[in-house]
């Protein structure tokens, strides 16, 4: 599957397309006071246009707070959205009604980040997995509980165990009721939310293999959620790199991984383990100086620019383009005025600006100063 | 993907999940419901037992009030001026006759006392079981739908707590005539704001978990979420409160009754046995003790079981309700 992905040179042609993002963006009011006026606005998901094929698994990656999860809840359509498109299957579901999306909701499914708090503690499994034949009136009664042991045995639980509660599972197991709940109408899509981030190591290998086994058998698409480039990397076709509420890479696995064009990609990069001490040792290590933004009031031009290596004047006005960049696969986009070069070394860059955690050199004060009095000559 | 994982495909669709005990199968161990782990808790703890008891004692001379009336010979209305009165007018003390003693128009106070638990009983029973249906409804739409749903009914609630009921019921008996019927309905009506509020405020913090965004996911609708998915969550809290909803109500229904804006006599209730008792206590002290004793015992009981079901269902509610 991966060899397909990356052998395809031209934009994917629209039946090949499962689900197409244009400029989506998702804005959460903040209110205060006695009426409850908006105050300002969560940028939670400012402007994001993807591609996710058939078949393929895409992996969204990035810090917590980058605005993932809230993308993935667009998508399955838990939040209604503040501009933009979602067109699934050929069908633009973005302003969709929540009576006319019903229907639609087979085809998308969730698998959520929690194994506890997913699952309610109060009913058994059996009613829990039963929950989509309930809901859309498929079947009932020993038709349901036979079609409920079935999905059981699919992921791997014992259909003896149809009568007991999600606290009588470990982590693993209740992440597995999880997948079999998602499974159960058969969607297209299944957006994972960081499905193995609440689990232990060893468990996550197998709830892992399971979606790999699943997608194989099913046909499945996935769009995989993780903070955890390693096991994105594992599972995904292509990826996409998100920061503070926007896309700034997407490739597949080996493009990004031979060619990451974003410092931030770059960055993400060095921070996975390498599991030989030798090779660690001369490993670059880009170190990011300060925390993510307040997505509330992200900075100015490109989102990334107070904590670039690169950054230049040029960055803190223009918002860059998610684009194609020099000598790069017609899929791999990059969103970066001066993209990071193959063998560039990106410990050693200097940014022409003033970042706050990091010690201003004269010089590069007096680089700001100037551009202060001249912006135009830069640009 | 890769391709090595396709290979055990097999195994893993066929066996269980690795890490479960083997041989489980065979001896099954019997999964619980969480009514079942409390229930099993309820059972250690003898105070609430020992409530329970006497809770279903009381429960029984209710039901057996024509047994015992029988058995004694005497009816609840029945009087006896001449074996329950002395020479000069006052009732008599227990004796043989009347083990309880006689009230002050000669009846027997046993018979009546135990004719009094049924009015207590069903007061508090039916009145505190509605207050927690129609506060558990309200509350949940307010918290589940919040906005201005959630803000009228939170501010009609507000009121209806505010309100001072005595007053107002005494009030309203006056306008419409005392009955059992309008007792329960004004002590439902003013207890159901606080189960409201209660009920509100725990849907407030549910609907924000996952298994609710998974409901909506897989489509459900508003009222199966509500009534599927977040009220077994709230039915420990509602029967907690339940339970200690019962003895305020019987206590009201008595304070109702001893004002004589409750059940009207000659039909015998606690309430309105301690109101005779008022002139006589001192000259007839069964005539205060043992109403009074049953009151006192019933509600107890009730608050003390009440507490043990908090503690039993889940141990984290007992900050919520301690007053």
């Amino acid at each position: 599957m991966s060899d397909l992905a990356t052998s395809r040179s031209d934009p994917a042609p629209d039946s090949d397309v499962l689900v197409r993002l244009k400029g989506v963006v998702k804005h959460f009011p903040i209110r205060s006071g006695l009426l409850r006026r908006v105050v300002g606005r969560v940028h939670a998901v400012d402007g994001v246009s993807l591609e996710v094929r058939r078949g393929e698994t895409l992996g969204i990656v990035g810090e917590t707070g980058c605005g993932k999860s809230t993308l993935a809840r667009c998508i399955a359509r838990l939040y209604d959205l503040t501009a933009g498109t979602i067109v699934l299957d050929g069908r633009d579901i973005s302003r969709l009604t929540r009576r006319r999306m019903r229907p639609l909701r087979k085809g998308v499914q969730m698998i959520f980040q929690d194994p506890i708090g997913s699952l309610n503690p109060r009913r058994r499994i059996g009613s829990i997995i039963g929950d989509p034949f309930a809901i859309h009136r498929i079947s009932r009664g020993e038709q349901r509980k036979r079609q409920v042991q079935e999905l059981m045995k699919l992921v791997g639980l014992n259909p003896e165990h149809y009568n007991r509660f999600p606290a009588e599972f470990s982590g693993g197991q209740r992440q597995r009721i999880g997948v079999a709940r998602a499974l159960a109408l058969r969607p297209k899509l299944i957006i994972a939310d960081e499905p193995v981030s609440a689990l232990d190591v060893s468990i996550q290998a197998q709830i892992l293999n399971l979606l790999t086994d699943l997608q194989d058998e099913f046909k499945l698409t996935y769009i995989f959620i993780a903070h955890d480039l390693s096991v994105v990397r594992h599972v995904s076709d292509r990826i996409a790199v998100m920061y503070l509420g926007k896309i700034v890479e997407v490739g597949s696995v080996s493009e990004i991984d031979a060619r990451p064009r974003h410092p931030y990609t770059n960055a993400l990069l060095s921070a996975v383990p390498v599991p030989d001490p030798d090779r660690a040792d001369h490993r670059e290590r880009i170190i990011l100086v300060g925390d993510v933004p307040s997505p509330i009031n992200p900075p100015s031009g490109c989102r990334f620019h107070p904590r670039c290596p690169k950054a230049q004047n040029l960055c803190t006005e223009v918002d860059p383009v998610l684009e194609v960049k020099k000598d790069d696969r017609a899929e791999h986009l990059a969103a970066c005025h001066f993209p990071v070069e193959v063998g560039e070394h990106l410990s050693r860059a200097r940014a022409g600006i003033a970042q706050p955690d990091r010690p201003t050199e004269s010089d590069i004060s007096k680089q700001t100063l100037e551009s202060a009095i001249h912006p135009q000559e830069r640009t | 993907m890769s391709v090595s994982s396709i290979g055990n495909l097999e195994s893993q669709l066929v066996e269980p999940v690795a890490g479960e005990p083997e041989g489980e199968a065979a001896k099954e161990i019997q999964g619980r419901s969480p009514m079942q782990l409390a229930w099993a808790r309820l059972r250690r703890d003898r105070v609430a037992i020992g409530s329970f008891v006497v809770i279903i004692l009381i429960t029984l001379v209710a039901i057996l009030a024509p047994v015992i009336a029988r058995l004694a010979g005497h009816g609840p209305g029945d009087q006896y001026p001449f074996t329950a009165l002395n020479s000069y007018g006052l009732p008599v003390g227990p004796s043989r006759a009347f083990l309880f003693g006689a009230d002050d128009l000669g009846r027997d106070l046993m018979v009546r006392v135990a004719y009094g638990a049924r009015i207590s009983l069903i007061a508090g029973v039916v009145a505190s079981g509605l207050a927690v249906i129609v506060g558990g409804v309200i509350g949940l739409f307010a918290g589940y739908f919040g906005t201005v749903i959630d803000t009228a009914l939170s501010r009609f609630m507000d009121v209806i707590l505010s309100f001072p009921l005595l007053l107002f019921a005494i009030a309203l008996v006056s306008i419409i005539g005392p009955s059992l019927g309008v007792t329960i309905a004004v002590i439902a009506f003013f207890s159901w704001a606080s189960v409201g509020r209660i009920v509100r405020g725990q849907t407030l913090s549910l609907k924000e978990k996952e298994f609710v965004e998974a409901a909506r996911s897989l489509g459900a609708s508003d009222m199966r979420i509500m009534f599927v998915d977040i009220l077994p969550n709230l039915v420990a809290p509602l029967i907690v409160y339940a339970t200690l909803l019962i003895p305020a109500a019987i206590v009201f229904e008595a304070t109702l009754s001893f004002l004589g804006l409750g059940v009207t006599p000659p039909t015998p209730t606690w309430g309105n046995m301690l109101s005779d008792a008022e002139t006589y206590y001192k000259v007839a002290w069964w005539f205060i003790i043992f109403p009074g004793g049953a009151l006192l015992l019933t509600t107890l009981a009730f608050n003390l079981l009440g507490d043990g079901v908090r503690d039993a269902l889940d141990p984290r509610y007992s900050r919520l309700f301690k007053s």
